[in-house]
């Protein structure tokens, strides 16, 4: 894109900086649209497994209840609790909701459709998800308020604790493909199983990973089974509990972003981005960011069934999960799948 | 021009932010500005071309490391009337601090002007082409001239993580934890009994 802004007349360094502002509204926009939409399916698979309709009423098929709920907030007042800490009262949804709009950046949308192709793509996303526990810790002691505290240092310990295993899984996936790069790690699965599958999930020691990595991406974020920091029997509404009107829905908007953010990457590390599944030359026929809406709509279902299904975790079996079972099996395949590349000559992406 | 911009947007905000850490009265409004100044310092490193370490700053230092002070500082019930008084006492002992970390700084940068540091690799060829990667130059400088030194540092690293945990671990007694494995190896057959008392009379359990 800097080269139409080129042919424009701009210098080298204007022409980029109007392409990235371009490119950062191309992705924004349409995943706010996105994100709107997908709140509706969540609702819609939601009611459907729970043998409802769902919303229904608002345009047809209910399409633009989350349209009609938007105006709402907007509407209402902000209220803000005289106790709180205003200034970082409204700073908190503001950083939740930068922090879930911020790792889009380096997701490869097709090849070479990417906002920011950089060398360390993937430590890129570790550090933004890293901060998201901000957005929830700030705003629970700034709500001066008990059930937020409680429920922002569930949030910290929480996060924290499974990011520590999504490094590790991340690291035998980094290991495989050779490169740190997003588009590199999607370019390494091509064919990656028998010349035929795309995607590290077909390769048998990166199986398991991927299924951990899916069950800590619902983890980091704070879906269900592991909403435990607005668990509502016990927290009222957790950290959100003090927040209203637009605020509440920067939260909501981020939370979904974020949610869309980790099927965006179970599509991207795992199953081959935006690759189709088979290296057949006649599925290249349908454009790849075709097939990466499909897989992170996918992943989006999976997401929604399991929020339908699933009981709550108590927070000790939570905390056990984490530090027991999944940062032990994930170190262990880190030696397994570095002992494998090792072995056959394989290591570093390219057979040495 | 948008470089040059770029830095000095940094810079002034790493600095603005540095001040605001020690002048702010809440201790968890200068864990924050840290936070400011740790991404912009984050910042500045990409501006140099060390985005590997940019990217490690913020996950080290940013994720884990400040949300552990966030944590604690908030926990804490803050008497900042004895945090005041703490001050001249403990003004002699900061300055050393400030002296030694000015000293630092002067040493580095009269070794800078000095000449580059000689980076190469442990057969001695020379050092990684600029071209490289950060992660594979400080890779293949890291496992092959330094490995000694980083394998000392991963066993220091390691001696104080389980001196921490040892520290800190106490057993209790008392406490009924849920022992998973033999919750699902139960089976119904071992788990109830059927039976058919008699009309009148109690069940033995």
């Amino acid at each position: 894109m800097t080269e139409f802004f080129q042919t424009l007349g701009m210098t080298y360094e204007w022409a980029w900086f109007t392409s990235t502002i371009a490119g950062i509204l191309l992705i924004a926009l349409p995943l706010m649209l996105a994100v709107a939409m997908i709140i509706y399916v969540d609702r819609k698979i939601w009611a459907a497994m729970a043998l409802r309709r769902g919303p229904n009423v608002v345009g047809p098929l209910g399409l633009l209840q989350s349209f009609a709920d938007g105006l709402k907030v907007f509407l209402q007042e902000t209220i803000i609790p005289s106790a709180s800490n205003k200034a970082l009262f409204l700073l908190a949804p503001i950083i939740t909701f930068t922090v879930a709009l911020m790792a889009w950046a380096v997701i490869p949308f097709n090849s070479g459709a990417i906002l920011a192709d950089i060398n360390v793509g993937l430590l890129y996303v570790l550090a933004i998800s890293s901060l998201g526990v901000y957005g929830t810790v700030i705003a629970g002691w700034s709500s001066n308020s008990k059930y937020p505290f409680f429920s922002a240092m569930r949030a910290s310990a929480q996060m924290i604790s499974y990011e520590v295993s999504i490094g590790f899984i991340l690291i035998c996936v980094v290991l495989w493909a050779g490169t740190f790069n997003m588009n590199g790690i999607v370019l390494a699965q091509k064919g990656h199983v028998l010349g035929l599958f795309n995607g590290f999930v077909f390769n048998p020691l990166l199986f398991p990973m991927w299924v951990m990595f899916l069950i800590s991406g619902m983890a980091e974020t704070q879906r269900a089974p592991f909403d435990l920091t607005e668990a509502e029997s016990e927290l009222v509404a957790g950290y959100q509990t003090e927040y209203s009107s637009m605020s509440f829905a920067l939260y909501w908007l981020g939370e979904y972003a974020n949610v869309l953010l980790m099927c965006a990457l179970n599509a991207t590390l795992f199953w081959g981005g935006w690759l189709p599944p088979l290296d057949l030359p006649v599925l290249y026929l349908i454009p790849g960011w075709l097939w990466l809406f499909i897989k992170i709509f996918f992943f989006f279902f999976v997401f929604s069934w399991v929020k339908a299904t699933v009981p709550r975790y108590r927070y000790d079996q939570l905390m056990r999960l984490g530090w027991k079972v999944f940062l032990p099996v994930s170190l262990l395949f880190v030696v397994v799948v570095s002992g494998y590349l090792m072995a056959t000559g394989h290591f570093g992406g390219h057979s040495a | 021009m948008i470089q040059v911009i770029a830095f000095y947007l940094f810079a002034a905000l790493t600095i603005a932010a540095g001040a605001f850490t020690i002048l702010s009265r809440n201790p968890v409004n200068s864990v924050l500005w840290l936070i400011v100044a740790f991404f912009n310092a984050a910042g500045l490193m990409v501006l140099c071309g060390a985005e590997f370490i940019a990217m490690l700053l913020v996950i080290v230092y940013v994720g884990a490391v400040a949300v552990l002070f966030l944590f604690v500082v908030m926990m804490l019930d803050i008497d900042f009337a004895t945090l005041r008084a703490g001050f001249i006492r403990n003004f002699p002992l900061g300055m050393l601090l400030a002296l030694v970390i000015l000293g630092e700084l002067v040493i580095g940068v009269g070794a800078y002007r000095t000449g580059a540091l000689e980076l190469g690799t442990a057969d001695g060829t020379a050092a990684p082409a600029p071209g490289a990667s950060n992660i594979e130059a400080i890779g293949a400088l890291l496992y092959s001239k330094y490995l000694f030194l980083f394998e000392a540092a991963g066993i220091v690293l390691l001696v104080a993580m389980v001196g921490a945990i040892v520290l800190t671990h106490r057993q209790r007694g008392g406490v009924r934890g849920q022992d998973v494995a033999r919750q699902i190896a139960r089976r119904p057959d071992e788990a109830t009994v059927n039976v058919k008392p008699e009309v009148g009379k109690g069940v033995q359990l």
